[in-house]
């Protein structure tokens, strides 16, 4: 997957100023010309350094997105020299994933990146890790206590249902008794609802907008088809559509093409390669998608590497990395499209 | 259970071919009971639908959205049926379709246009077919254990080819079929090719020495293999029949949703085993019909249908499905005592 590193560095540059904002509490404002006066403060940087050894237990990649994080983390420790990564086999199984982490603990590694099939279910192994001094960075679903990681990054699922709202809001905001309808992800996760809370805080700043009908896929191209063919069936009228993810956005898109509907807006969500490319082209419905960007995959590598080299994060103060880093979930359209299409995934 | 034993019948049959007209009468007879019990319960979702959404369910766009939604599936389920009837099960034919899918979607494929990728997703099917059989046939491996074993290869499979990743379609005979301009008389090209193979399916059970063969290797395969039925090599054609049906779905997944995903099919081993199940099919073998399997998948995606035009949650749609098979199951045994 072709993915470039100056946008990592953007993204990865955006992740640590809200992370920023999380500790702007504990962060002097004046104080900027005395800490680079009497710190000698190690910034991680493009530069070799101390050798270190990445473990990193991922998903299995069953799923554009989750193939996406792989190839992210995968590519990024290639970047530099002084990182070696050791990745177990991706795995939606709990036991099997909770065994791989103890692999990578036996081995030593310097720092754990796990991206657990279940952060609460995994929350033991990674209590385990930091306990035989293997910091841990935990990669978006979150461990059930702070004492199993020493840092997380991941994606704002709540965000993300915000922007669509709000997006969707500014485009019908002119408009009388508008109508909005979701096709939400595989309600199973926690993650779904989170995404249609933000979404519908989103829309309560919109009165004149109301949403009609919600219906939940499986993140699946087939199950995105069957499930937007019968939405478009009931509702023989609305103005917007925001779809909960890409992957699943493929078949809404097919579905709607099939029923030759083209009178409402659509906001995908996640940010995959054909979504962007369909953005680009501005011939359908999709005039946007939401970002839960794939990319925090490779800033949980560099986040790593300067925990294993005990060094800060470059643009912030502090002498350590964060401890919590969300990532942000920008609006893609027609305008920045071409900014963000090398991070698009297949 | 209910009946007499239908393999003594078929071995009836056999055995005695100058009393071959009478069982067929009786037969269509019985089934026609049953098969007016699923209407039955068809014409109940209807009204239902028909009540709760009078503007979007019974237009001929709904319609024409159900059937083709069951076209899919409802071409597994009629492999399936053949297979339960015959006294086995099949658990891999999801993974099958989600194998043949994504082989038939790889650019390699695509190359080849329109016949490159139904002929691979056909072979393909088939392919996994014949293991299939082989494996319990002549290898002697259950057919629980076989197919589930293949159901975990042929994900794994699947999975690997696609890297995780969407293969879209980009031959543009695919795409078209599955657009309104291609409908034949209003009728999808999809739900014509459900309706060709119930067609050849209802023919192949009741109409031929294999259907004959099928009912009595399920009925009493000891009785079957006296009566001097290949038992073998009978269930290794059911499990390639099987394996094709995936493939023909696969086909239709393909031209649906435009491109080939290793999570395709998900869950269909147990949406066409309910199916049949409703559809009257005994799951210990012996006994099935292509309509009452047909019907069972009406039902279920009938009901899909009212549940997504109502807005219903996940959760409740889950239980109501639930509750719906009970009521159908309980419905057709019924049927069956009064009978």
């Amino acid at each position: 997957m072709p993915t470039t590193t100056s946008r990592r560095g953007l993204l990865f540059g955006a992740a640590a100023l809200s992370g920023g904002a999380l500790l702007a509490g504990c962060t002097s404002n004046e104080s900027k010309d005395e800490d680079s006066g009497n710190k000698e403060q190690q910034v991680a940087d493009e530069k070799p350094g101390k050798e270190v050894t990445i473990g990193f237990a991922g998903p299995q990649a069953d799923h554009g997105w989750l193939n996406a994080i792989n190839d992210n983390a995968k590519e990024r420790a290639k970047k530099y020299a002084d990182v070696t990564l050791e990745s177990t086999e991706g795995s939606n199984d709990t036991a099997a994933q909770i065994g791989q982490v103890e692999t990578l603990i036996n081995k030593k590694v310097d720092v754990l990146v796990i991206l657990p099939a279940d952060g609460k279910a995994l929350t033991q192994v990674g209590l385990k890790a930091m306990k035989a001094g293997i910091p841990v960075v935990n990669l978006d679903r979150v461990f059930a206590s702070p004492q199993a990681y020493r840092c997380w990054i991941g994606g704002d699922n709540y965000g993300m249902g915000l922007s669509a709202g709000h997006y969707i809001g500014e485009k019908l905001k002119d408009k009388k008794n508008a109508r909005v309808v979701e096709l939400a992800g595989l309600d199973n996760l926690e993650l779904t609802k989170q995404r249609s809370k933000g979404f519908d805080d989103a829309l309560k700043n919109y009165p004149n907008i109301k949403k009609v009908a919600r219906q939940a896929a499986d993140f699946t191209v087939e199950s995105g088809q069957q499930k937007m063919s019968q939405l478009l069936q009931a509702q023989k009228n609305f103005d917007a559509l925001w779809n909960h993810d890409d992957d699943q956005g493929v078949g809404a898109l097919r579905a709607i093409e099939q029923a030759g509907r083209d009178d409402f807006l659509m906001v995908g969500g996640a940010g995959a390669l054909s979504a962007f490319q369909a953005i680009e082209a501005d011939d359908g419905v999709l005039k946007a998608t939401v970002l839960y960007p794939p990319t925090m995959a490779a800033s949980a590598i560099d986040l790593a590497r300067a925990l294993g080299q005990g060094k800060g994060v470059s643009g912030m103060a502090e002498f350590e990395i964060p401890s919590f880093v969300t990532c942000y979930s920008a609006v893609v359209d027609k305008d920045n499209v071409e900014q963000y299409m090398p991070t698009g995934f297949k | 259970m209910t009946q007499p034993a239908p393999a003594a019948e078929a071995a009836t049959r056999k055995s005695a071919p100058a009393d071959g007209g009478r069982p067929w009468r009786t037969k269509l007879v019985r089934f026609d009971v049953r098969t007016l019990s699923l209407l039955g319960v068809l014409a109940v979702l209807v009204v239902i639908g028909g009540i709760t959404q009078p503007d979007s369910f019974l237009d001929t766009d709904n319609v024409q959205l159900v059937l083709t939604q069951a076209s899919v599936i409802g071409v597994v389920t009629v492999g399936m049926t053949f297979v339960i009837i015959s006294g086995g099960i099949d658990l891999s034919v999801g993974a099958i379709v989600a194998l043949a899918s994504v082989w038939a979607t790889t650019v390699a494929t695509q190359e080849y246009g329109f016949a490159g990728i139904l002929f691979t997703a056909v072979i393909v099917g088939m392919g996994c077919g014949l293991v299939n059989g082989l494996l319990i046939a002549y290898g002697g491996i259950v057919p629980f254990i076989a197919t589930l074993a293949m159901l975990a290869s042929g994900r794994g499979l699947a999975l690997q080819i696609t890297d995780g990743k969407t293969q879209m379609v980009t031959v543009d005979g695919v795409l078209d079929l599955g657009l309104r301009e291609s409908y034949v008389l209003g009728i999808p090209p999809l739900v014509l090719v459900f309706a060709a193979v119930t067609v050849v399916g209802w023919l192949l059970l009741n109409r031929t020495t294999f259907g004959r063969r099928s009912v009595a290797v399920g009925g009493n395969a000891e009785a079957a293999r006296l009566a001097g039925i290949d038992v073998r090599r009978q269930r290794l054609y059911l499990y390639l029949l099987s394996g094709l049906c995936c493939g023909i779905a696969a086909f239709l997944l393909i031209v649906l949703s435009g491109s080939g995903q290793n999570t395709n099919g998900n869950l269909y081993e147990l949406d066409a085993i309910a199916a049949a199940i409703i559809g009257g099919t005994l799951l210990s073998g012996g006994r099935g019909t292509i309509t009452g399997s047909v019907l069972g998948v009406l039902i279920f995606t009938t009901i899909q249908n009212i549940f997504a035009l109502n807005n219903l949650e996940t959760a409740t749609q889950q239980i109501a499905k639930g509750a719906i098979i009970v009521a159908a199951v309980l419905v057709q045994r019924r049927t069956a005592h009064t009978s």
